[in-house]
């Protein structure tokens, strides 16, 4: 049995939120370059620079990227031969959030459903864990937007609906986006298993390396698909017009009900944020 | 790439009237901050009959929650949010003269129908580049809503904020009309 203390999951936590809204990931970076080089709308072009600059102000005095610094979501797997020792694994997460968004300067975004009032210190988060084997802690936070959030769906399709009706839905749902969601965006795809369990296999699919492909060739092709009926939309960068309205199309998929055929699509804004840690 | 145009607060009707979707401007003086809370907040003081807490004849409000100052910083990362959670409320501070509305994403037909009859233009600011456009940004003071946090109301004090013209005074409609010249 290995023991990890509380306090040191609060410090890397805290660490982990400032680092994901200040340094967007490479491949994200890697992704606006090859957009810009297909773009054909030249203000397409123009934004695409700007947000490459974005970016590199963003990482050079470690101001967030984005002003909606997000809600935490923390996705954990928990190796079952690990014992927290010093307090609770959710409240040494949960301090961590409030320490991150409070030492590192980010937005507090969270508030009461009906009175709208602000809790003041981000938290709670959304915190997902996953039990597995071995002794180590891997510890991801990835601050979610809420405009692209608020662009999301899950829908339960009939099973005649099949892929036609899955690529439909995805398809439609971006192009009624438009430009709220700050396109070019990324696309997290669930497909299977049931109402939330499609929705978590969405959100999960936004955690990969973006533009890499589902190791399912059959996937892989609807993902590439489904990319390229997107891009033909037009919607564009922040949708005005031009050809990278997406970024990424990344499926997730698992078995489901002889009744039913669940499908989440889980938006994401242009900056993919998510960092990790294995402790 | 054609030369952006430079604009200054307060708005006239006029300067609304020569701007058409697609053209891009640097935005100078004094613009507000407000977002869904205060916007609420805005519209509840209409119906009551009373007293704006700025006089928001020939002004542009900015659809944004900065993220708090570090030491030294005027503001926070501060780009737009996403405008149709204020269709419901634009309306009514347009027919007070409002001028202008920065943020991102199409807005509703009751929005547009305003805009045309009382001229008041509708901007795109780059969602997502928090960090570029609080470098335009030289002062900030929090005017009212204080108990909102990043929602409070704050007047800016901007030079060359970038925008693009997305919806006009005449109807026109960039985020329809981008769309149709790119799909396929």
């Amino acid at each position: 049995m290995r023991e990890i203390e509380a306090s040191y999951i609060t410090e890397k936590v805290k660490g982990l939120c400032m680092e994901a809204n200040y340094d967007l990931p490479k491949d994200v970076l890697l992704a606006f370059q090859k957009a810009k080089e297909v773009e054909e709308s030249s203000l397409g072009v123009s934004i695409l620079e700007q947000l490459q600059r974005n970016a590199e102000i963003a990482r050079n005095e470690r101001v967030p990227i984005c002003q909606d610094t997000g809600f935490g979501v923390v996705f954990i797997e928990l190796g079952e031969d690990v014992r927290i020792s010093g307090g609770s694994l959710k409240e040494a997460i949960a301090e961590g959030i409030r320490q991150g968004y409070g030492e590192g300067y980010l937005r507090k975004s969270i508030c009461h459903p009906f009175t709208r009032k602000n809790t003041g210190d981000n938290t709670p988060p959304i915190i997902h864990i996953d039990l597995v084997q071995g002794e180590k802690l891997k510890i991801i936070v990835a601050p979610k937007g809420g405009g692209s959030e608020n662009m999301s769906r899950v829908t339960m399709l009939k099973p005649s609906d099949g892929i036609e009706g899955i690529i439909d839905f995805i398809v439609n749902r971006v192009k009624e986006s438009g430009g709220n969601p700050c396109p070019p965006i990324i696309v997290g795809v669930g497909i299977g298993g049931t109402f939330e369990y499609a929705a978590l296999l969405a959100k999960k699919a936004l955690l990969r390396y973006t533009g890499s492909s589902n190791a399912d060739p059959e996937l892989a092709g609807l993902e590439k698909d489904i990319l390229n009926r997107i891009n033909d939309l037009g919607i564009g960068p922040m949708g005005l017009g031009g050809r990278t309205t997406a970024l990424a199309v990344h499926i997730e998929m698992y078995p489901c009900h002889i009744a039913s055929l669940p499908l989440a699509v889980n938006i994401n804004c242009h900056a993919g944020r998510h960092k990790e840690i294995s402790l | 790439m054609v030369k952006p145009i430079n604009i200054s607060t307060p708005l006239s009707d006029q300067d609304v009237e020569n701007l058409k979707i697609g053209d891009e401007v640097l935005i100078n003086g004094v613009i507000y901050t407000g977002r869904d809370a205060a916007h609420k907040r805005l519209i509840d003081l209409i119906n009551e009959g009373k007293e704006l807490p700025f006089d928001i004849s020939g002004q542009i409000i900015y659809f944004v929650g900065p993220t708090p100052p570090k030491p030294g910083q005027v503001i926070g990362s501060a780009g737009p949010t996403t405008s149709y959670r204020m269709d419901a409320y634009s309306p009514y501070l347009i027919a007070k003269g409002l001028k202008g509305m920065i943020g991102k994403g199409a807005r509703s037909q009751e929005v547009v129908e305003a805009m045309k009859k009382y001229k008041c233009v509708y901007f795109a600011a780059i969602g997502g580049a928090g960090a570029l456009l609080a470098k335009s940004i030289k002062k900030a003071e929090v005017i009212a809503y204080e108990d909102l946090g990043p929602e409070a109301v704050r007047r800016l004090e901007v030079e060359s904020f970038p925008a693009i013209v997305a919806q006009d005074v005449y109807g026109n409609n960039l985020y329809v009309e981008g769309m149709k010249k790119y799909a396929r």
